[in-house]
């Protein structure tokens, strides 16, 4: 008998991640992304490699799933991370009220922590805004958004899988309530085929309820679009977050000779219509320079827009914020009464890992397997290996 | 807001075999790059095919000529070129695969045996003291792969076995820091027609570099250290 055919929609982070799975445990894997990888959300995310600080107090099961892959990652991705660790600071009055609530929510998340002084915070970052009253360092890190995916890529396509860009899902195939494969556009050339398979997987982020709506079920997902903006100087090495509750500008990042000031949020019904926010670059400048004065008079290097897969029903949210970042497993046999369909949505670049454990999971019960996950401890090809010649 | 009309270069294998330039007319605003435009035009047309990926010159993934020259198309603002018209059209010395995508395999098969360390130490804020868990900051290396160099390199375009400047680049940097590479061995597998002797200093690499990785000066170190060493008789 031949190995299960899975194919995943979507080639970001998440479809990299179960493409890597997957084939971990002997399932034959294809990846269908109607653009270049990671062309979607995943590329364009601030480059964070989460403690879950910033959910400790308001999105506790996030904090505690961001902590756990981001131990997994620094052993199974050795040289993609720059592991400067992010410093949380205090600056008004009402940031040292979230202070309490703050270092609680790390104890109970389990996240590490040290508390250091402002003199000391100052010495190791002095760019930093002089007015910081309170620091707490965390073992943030940071990243390229585009070469982590490559890794899982990289690894999945050595262990067999095949992935396909510019091939756009265009229709779910169906025999009464099953599905059976997927019928894709090649917009290379231009032609329209059908791929078969044993089970289809709906990894495709902020465009998840679009792939759903193909099978006729629906998942409640808000596509959150956030604007960040990157400028000219390496303002800071470590990542700057404020300390208080989520908001508008309250993170920094380093990355090369470059930082990134994220982010604003909002809601959209298509997240293809990524209008950017004119006014929200002001606003990151405004915000970023209440951490590090200086990025204020920075050159811009770009400003994006960028959709968050979170889980949330219509009319649930108006920002995004209060949306929780944790990700949820759709089986639709119990979500719509199709079988051999599931999604995976919400979640982060951070723990897209985790995502592809828990789906890859329940595929293998749906397919009668027993393969445990590995992926905890195989270390990843580096990211070159995914543009090596395909034999 | 202006109307700008961008003339952008199709070709599918087997669908538009002879290469076209399609014109669409756009409304642009003053911050959008020639990305935001292609995202724009994308919604129409599906059929536009471009890599691109973090959408802030850090992935190295939208290379392409916009007006002849090679750019990101992430961090080229449309209005900042001046030009009612714009070309826009897929890197030179690369295979195409369909519009502006071009085949990367080729370009990262140049580096051979040159496996550059991706993570250096950090050179900014030098006054700044890490803590003792950190021991000491580090960045990613500038290079983002991107491919402009080659593309602008008029050399690579002579000889198809010449590495190129992002693989010499590449080395200069196993050279100058080593970090557990076998420095020797890459100084000696440069040191050919195929490898630092090639390049005609034509700086064209240099000159398009998204990222200030230098690759023409990166060639000139390569040469230097190579002739201070026989000079000196050992190598």
């Amino acid at each position: 008998m031949g190995k299960p055919h899975v194919v995943i929609i979507g080639g970001g982070a998440t479809g990299a991640a179960l493409a890597h799975d997957l084939t971990l445990r002997g399932v034959r894997v294809t990846v269908v992304e109607r653009g270049e990888v990671t062309s979607g959300t995943t590329g364009r995310h601030h480059g964070l490699l989460h403690s879950g600080a910033r959910y400790a107090v308001k999105d506790q099961e996030s904090a505690k799933e961001c902590i756990q892959e981001n131990m997994i990652l620094r052993k199974i991705a050795p040289d993609t991370f720059e592991l400067n660790n992010g410093l949380f600071v205090a600056i008004t009055e009402e940031d040292m009220a979230y202070h309490s609530a703050f270092i609680d929510g790390l104890e109970t998340c389990g996240i590490p922590y040290k508390e250091i002084t402002p003199k000391e915070a100052l010495q190791r970052e002095p760019n930093l805004n002089p007015a910081v009253k309170a620091v707490v360092e965390v073992p943030d890190g940071t990243m390229d958004a585009m070469r982590l995916p490559l890794r899982f890529f990289a690894t999945a396509q050595s262990n067999g899988a095949i992935i396909k860009t510019y091939t756009e899902a265009m229709e779910l195939l169906m025999s009464g309530k099953t599905i059976t494969g997927v019928r894709v556009r090649d917009h290379v050339t231009e032609k329209d085929y059908d791929i078969g398979a044993d089970i289809v997987i709906n990894a495709s982020g902020a465009w998840s309820d679009k792939i759903a709506a193909m099978a006729g079920v629906h998942v409640p997902l808000q596509p959150s679009p956030g604007v960040l903006v990157a400028v000219y100087g390496r303002w800071n090495n470590m990542v700057l977050n404020r300390m208080h509750r989520s908001g508008d500008g309250d993170i920094i990042l380093p990355q090369r000779t470059l930082s990134v000031i994220g982010t604003s949020s909002w809601v959209v019904k298509d997240p293809d219509q990524l209008e950017m926010k004119k006014e929200h670059i002001q606003l990151m400048y405004k915000m970023g320079s209440v951490l590090v004065p200086g990025v204020k008079h920075a050159k811009m290097r770009a400003a994006w827009a960028a959709a968050r897969p979170l889980i949330g029903s219509e009319g649930e949210a108006s920002t995004g914020r209060e949306l929780s970042r944790t990700f949820k497993c759709f089986d639709h046999a119990d979500h719509g009464g199709v079988e051999g369909f599931v999604t995976i949505a919400g979640g982060k670049a951070t723990t897209a890992r985790g995502m592809a454990e828990v789906t890859t999971d329940i595929v293998m019960k749906k397919l009668r397997m027993n393969v445990p996950c590995r992926t905890r401890d195989v270390v990843l090809l580096p990211h070159t290996a995914y543009y090596r010649r395909r034999m | 807001m202006a109307e700008i009309t961008f003339k952008i270069f199709r070709y599918k294998p087997g669908v538009i075999d002879s290469p076209r330039y399609d014109t669409f007319k756009v409304d642009v605003e003053d911050y959008m790059t020639v990305l935001d435009v292609l995202e724009k035009l994308r919604l129409d047309d599906p059929t536009l095919t471009y890599r691109h990926s973090c959408h802030h010159g850090s992935c190295g993934t939208c290379g392409m000529l916009v007006n002849g020259k090679e750019v990101l198309a992430c961090v080229t603002n449309v209005m900042e070129l001046g030009t009612p018209v714009v070309t826009v059209e897929p890197l030179k010395n690369a295979p195409l695969i369909s519009d502006l995508v071009v085949d990367m395999v080729p370009f990262f098969e140049k580096y051979g045996p040159v496996e550059m360390p991706l993570i250096r130490e950090s050179e900014y804020l030098p006054e700044g003291k890490p803590s003792e868990e950190v021991g000491t900051y580090t960045r990613l290396e500038s290079c983002l792969e991107c491919g402009l160099c080659l593309s602008a390199c008029p050399m690579v375009a002579t000889d198809p076995d010449y590495m190129g400047p992002a693989a010499l680049a590449a080395a200069a940097r196993v050279v100058q820091e080593p970090r557990g590479q076998d420095a020797p061995a890459i100084l000696k597998m440069v040191d050919n027609e195929q490898g630092c002797w090639r390049c005609h200093s034509a700086m064209e690499c240099s000159e398009v570099c998204p990222n200030d990785v230098d690759p023409g000066g990166m060639i000139m170190y390569l040469r230097q250290k190579l002739i201070s060493r026989k000079l000196k008789g050992h190598y």
